[in-house]
């Protein structure tokens, strides 16, 4: 479950890395953002680049706290939790990034093992579970490459099966299709539809229009950082950008 | 189970490239000698401190003038005197605890230095000289110790009460005092004023040297933090990732400690390895200052000659490295995981 009432978000030094060396980032990027999505929800987060979709996400994956409003994830009160309450809810979330945010030092296959290591899972477990992941996405013989040795779309179907490989109960994906052959994408939705109807809330940001009219569903679309629009049937007119139409 | 990455050996923040195995261990290894030096100096100088107050100092030595001249009592002044001090030897009075009379050639010997030749061939009337140990902690000893108190107190009547005896009696009376009354014009000459100041030199000697360890830690700490800090800036990205997928603090603090305190642990015995040939080189030429000198004529014997004390402070500096290592790579990665939700 999540609900957000009236949360902003301004990126200060603490919040952003690369806050001390972008003055933009130290504008308001969320306003005023409420909406809610009950367990094992499922919504399309539609809207231009730079609508505020990657900042909703962090904010979501717990890398940023609101600077305003409240934020509850998976029954948590976020601007209320402890520092160290933390750690044990990011573990039940999984999430796809743009950019994959892969270990570069680590194989495929330890890259994927990470969140069922960090869940405590015995090793032996682990092997069996990450190979079946790898299997899934079709990288079994890739198993022991590095993620430079990986094209775009071997890495991004392995950052996929790391997120989804500790059956999270929150999934953030953002553009998880990017890099991914419409075979691969089929099978990624196909695997989001399924966790989403075993139980897992999704949030799947995107530009990929044909994408969303091919799984229709609700969907949050943002526009310089302020929520438009949150229904199932999305006006993708309402974004009003060029960006958004043409991507 | 607690969450964690995989043990340190595994390496999944990519510590062993960002954190690297030769400036830090180097820097270890130099301060593992530095502190080996200045472990054994302060040793050292306690050692000797010690000795000179078991040894030398806690000598004291008696002159007779007119050794055969008659005494009260019936006898000669150097009888009296010796009866005095084999009485006070006997019964432990005044921290005597033992008095030989020398020989006329040792005490020739003695002033050859001075006169240049033998004494007996100038025909010298030379005094009876008594060496006598005293008991170092004994109060008598003390208060001579500080200033030449020794006679302090009651000489008062004590020989007239029963000569020597009588003065033992008195518990607090003085050697010369004693000495006195049975040979008027002896001289006694003690070490306690040179022995004072050799202590406090010492004392200083340790004092400084227990400076120098800290600092030594003290830079071992910020060396390890600068480099810890190093890898969090070469790890970032991946320190976020794991973060993000809900590692702990702990469970990424663990590694970089493992890694940093094994490092600082190989350095520095690596330096312990370097600095103990030096240390038993520096043994050697400190030998004649030392009680046993005599065996300090193997490798074997300067090793087994050197303090126990220094030997097992030594072997602890690589654990102490391991620990500094540990415990500042903890406190800096978790201090800066803190700047993270």
């Amino acid at each position: 479950m999540v609900r957000l009432e009236s949360v902003g978000l301004r990126y200060g030094r603490a919040d952003s890395p690369g806050a001390g060396h972008n003055q933009a980032l130290h504008d308001q990027v969320l306003h005023d953002v409420s909406f809610y999505i009950p367990g094992g929800g499922f919504r399309w987060l539609l809207g231009p680049s730079g609508a505020g979709k990657t900042s909703l996400l962090r904010l979501l994956m717990l890398a940023v706290r609101p600077s305003s409003g409240r934020l509850e994830v998976l029954g948590t009160a976020i601007e209320r939790c402890k520092r160290r309450d933390l750690p044990p809810l990011r573990r039940r979330i999984g999430t796809i990034f743009q950019d994959f945010r892969l270990l570069p030092h680590l194989s495929a296959f330890d890259n994927v093992a990470l969140p069922v290591r960090l869940a405590g899972r015995p090793e032996g477990q682990v092997r069996a579970d990450v190979e079946e992941m790898l299997r899934f996405v079709g990288l079994t013989r890739r198993s022991d490459a590095r993620p430079a040795e990986l094209s775009g779309g071997e890495q991004q179907r392995v950052a996929i099966a790391r997120a989804v490989i500790a059956r999270p109960k929150l999934l953030l994906a953002d553009e998880p299709t990017g890099n991914l052959d419409d075979v691969q994408a089929t099978r990624l939705m196909q695997l989001l539809i399924e966790l989403n109807r075993l139980g897992t809330t999704a949030v799947v940001a995107t530009h990929n229009q044909a994408l969303v009219q091919r799984y229709p569903g609700r969907a949050l679309v943002l526009a310089d950082g302020r929520l438009v629009q949150d229904g199932t049937d999305v006006a993708f007119a309402a974004c009003d950008g060029t960006q958004w139409r043409g991507a | 189970m607690r969450p964690s990455l995989r043990p340190a050996k595994a390496d999944d923040l990519g510590l062993r490239r960002a954190l690297s195995d030769r400036l830090l261990p180097l820097l270890v290894t130099a301060m593992t000698i530095l502190a080996a030096l200045t472990l054994a100096g302060a040793i050292a100088a306690a050692g000797l401190a010690r000795h000179w107050r078991g040894g030398a100092a806690t000598m004291v030595t008696v002159q007779v003038p007119d050794p055969s001249d008659a005494a009260p009592g019936g006898t000669t002044r150097a009888v009296a005197v010796a009866r005095l001090l084999e009485m006070l030897q006997g019964r432990g009075g005044l921290g005597v605890s033992g008095a030989r009379l020398l020989t006329e050639p040792e005490v020739g010997a003695l002033l050859k230095p001075w006169l240049g030749v033998d004494a007996a061939a100038l025909s010298l009337k030379l005094p009876a000289v008594f060496e006598v140990r005293m008991k170092y902690s004994s109060a008598a000893f003390a208060a001579g110790a500080a200033g030449d108190a020794f006679a302090a107190g009651a000489a008062g009547d004590a020989f007239a009460a029963g000569a020597a005896g009588a003065a033992f009696a008195a518990g607090a009376a003085g050697l010369d005092a004693a000495l006195a009354r049975v040979a008027p014009g002896t001289l006694v000459e003690r070490n306690g004023v040179w022995l004072s100041r050799l202590t406090g030199l010492a004392a200083s000697l340790q004092a400084c040297a227990a400076v120098a360890l800290a600092m030594v830690a003290f830079i071992a700490a910020a060396v390890v933090a600068l480099a810890t800090r190093a890898g969090l800036a070469a790890r970032r990205d991946a320190i976020e990732i794991v973060h993000g997928l809900g590692a702990p603090d702990r469970a990424i603090a663990g590694p970089f400690s493992a890694r940093i305190s094994g490092l600082a642990f190989g350095g520095s015995l690596l330096g312990l390895i370097l600095v103990v040939p030096l240390l038993i080189g520096l043994a050697q030429v400190s030998a004649p200052f030392q009680a046993d000198a005599a065996g300090f004529h193997s490798p074997e014997a300067l090793l087994a000659a050197l303090p126990v004390f220094l030997w097992v402070s030594l072997a602890a500096l690589p654990l102490a490295a391991g620990l500094i290592g540990w415990s500042t790579a903890q406190l800096t990665v978790r201090g800066w995981l803190r700047r993270l939700p």
